[in-house]
């Protein structure tokens, strides 16, 4: 199998698997409880929330563990919207791209009365500083971009926006889902005042996350029930988990540099020759871009085809048509850089990581461009195109 | 798995996959923006559906309802092909995932499509009500009624 979505989930890493045996054998006292068992069970969780904050060059008082990413993008949120609901404020700006743990709980929001301002994205995939300075008011509370997009992979401008915000007295949160452990992130030096991250995407296990909340930024309880985290996240701490996600996160941060350089070079031969495939797009900048991340277009043919197909070669990959979300329209990032509808059907995204190599690399090299002559083959809409019957948009 | 082993055989190997130049009749139902079309061809004579070709811009579903819609109306009477419910087609691929229903009712739109186009072709007189638009929001209002 040649697994090519590590943007929707990873391989749980030998080092983070071996971290978190321990937790679930003999260390499996509740954090909480005051005897030996409990408090082994403590240090464990202390010492994994110092390595967290470590690795993005925070406070271990500043990290607090959630189930995830969405859990971490709700919370951010909420609390930010209460806190300026206090001060009477209720205009929120996001970007038009954002993962849809922010995207509908801010249609939560709408409906409760604020405002929500959505930031262009233009072709490249990136947000302009300039559109956020324009956008931000005195009644703006929270503006929440992401730091690289799920989809395209593309690298938000956060540090010159959090700065921006903070000139406003603005609260600033990034969703870094895609981004932690990926490539290099520096709460201090972005300047932002919240991050959320989850385990899962850099071989953590799944059902763990963190929101990073700089000392003094207000924070909300989004649930009632016990006095974990600090009083803010009642329920008892999956230690084994959290143990897991930083023993990850240290190893990712360890081997970046070597990693990228293989992944870039991984990633940078997929759009070279599969760029070759006549009427295709690469979807974003290719630049300002996560190592793993190839996103491109086909004209002619629905992604959910070109899947199921790749499925065949034992690739597995993902795509933003409609098909394969349930929805009618297809991915809300791909319409948001401007694709037109029936391009964005025919996207492929495939998404790299360590355990890659080139020879998998070679192989799908050589089984995309058969797939996509297949489908073009029985497609009326590429019948017409070449025909000339209907105008060709990329 | 998403589809039944039915579907995913239509899809990986469909049948009468093409284009049929001397085509006695040709329906095109569905949309691009909506991420399916389906082209349906068939060749008629004294009454009877004697070759059937298609060519589909879709997902799984949509190559696999095509193209079982195809096997389906070959050889048979006109009368017998307007028979063809989408209903039928879903059965004949052991079952569609509700969200994806709308390929089957494409498939018999574009059966339509193509007999309305060889009776318009050929002067002959039908009840034009039998004949939905097929485009694509016709179409997805099944999903909706099946998802509720």
């Amino acid at each position: 199998m040649i697994y090519l979505d590590n943007a929707g989930t990873t391989k749980v890493s030998a080092k983070a698997k071996e971290a978190m045996l321990p937790l679930l054998d003999e260390v499996y006292g509740n954090a909480s409880s005051l005897h030996t068992a409990g408090q082994e069970a403590k240090t464990y969780l202390e010492e994994a929330r110092s390595t967290m904050a470590k690795c993005l060059n925070a406070e271990a008082g500043e990290i607090f563990f959630t189930s995830g990413g969405t859990e971490s993008d709700n919370w951010a949120i909420e609390t930010a919207c209460r806190y300026g609901k206090m001060r009477g404020k209720t205009h929120i700006i996001t970007s038009a791209f954002e993962h849809h743990a922010v995207l509908h709980t801010l249609e939560e929001k709408e409906k409760q009365g604020f405002t929500v301002t959505y930031l262009p994205v233009y072709k490249e995939g990136i947000v302009h500083v300039a559109d956020l300075k324009k956008a931000i008011t005195d009644n703006t509370c929270l503006v929440t971009i992401m730091l690289a997009n799920n989809e395209i992979g593309t690298i938000q401008p956060i540090k010159e926006m959090a700065k921006v915000c903070h000139e406003r007295g603005v609260i600033f949160h990034t969703d870094a889902v895609q981004a932690v452990g990926h490539i290099g992130v520096d709460v201090k030096d972005l300047g932002v005042d919240m991050l959320s991250l989850s385990g899962h995407k850099f071989h953590g296990p799944k059902g763990v996350g963190a929101l990073y909340v700089k000392k003094g930024v207000p924070l909300f309880n989004l649930m009632q029930g016990g006095a974990q985290e600090k009083n803010k996240r009642p329920g008892t701490e999956n230690v084994a988990g959290i143990v897991a996600m930083a023993t990850a996160l240290n190893e990712s941060l360890g081997e970046m540099e070597k990693v990228n350089k293989r992944l870039i070079s991984m990633r940078d031969k997929l759009f070279d020759k599969l760029s070759t495939i006549p009427h295709s797009v690469i979807n974003g900048s290719k630049s300002q871009r996560l190592p793993g991340n190839f996103n491109m277009s086909f004209e002619g043919i629905e992604g959910e085809s070109l899947l199921l197909l790749l499925d065949d070669y034992g690739i597995c990959a993902s795509s933003g048509s409609a098909c394969t979300s349930g929805s009618l329209d297809p991915s809300h990032v791909l319409l948001a850089i401007g694709l037109p509808h029936e391009v964005a059907h025919g996207s492929l995204r495939l998404t790299l990581s360590k355990y890659n190599t080139m020879e998998e690399i070679n192989k799908v090299i050589s089984a995309v461009p058969k797939v996509v002559s297949h489908l073009r083959k029985m497609s009326p809409v590429w019948d017409e195109l070449e025909k000339g019957e209907r105008k060709h948009v990329i | 798995m998403l589809y039944s082993e039915k579907v995913m055989d239509h899809f990986r190997n469909p049948r009468n996959v093409g284009e049929m130049p001397d085509a006695d009749g040709i329906g095109e139902v569905g949309n691009a923006k909506c991420g399916d079309i389906m082209r349906m061809y068939i060749k008629v004579k004294d009454n009877i559906i004697t070759d059937v070709k298609f060519m589909t811009f879709g997902c799984a579903s949509a190559i696999a309802t095509s193209s079982i819609a195809t096997e389906m109306i070959k050889g048979q009477p006109i009368d017998k092909a307007l028979e063809l419910s989408n209903q039928a087609v879903v059965e004949a691929l052991g079952g569609l995932p509700t969200h994806k229903i709308h390929c089957s009712v494409l498939a018999e739109e574009a059966v339509k499509a193509a007999v309305k186009d060889y009776y318009d072709k050929h002067n002959i007189k039908y009840d034009q009500k039998l004949y939905c638009a097929g485009d694509c929001p016709c179409v997805h209002e099944y999903d909706k009624k099946n998802s509720d």
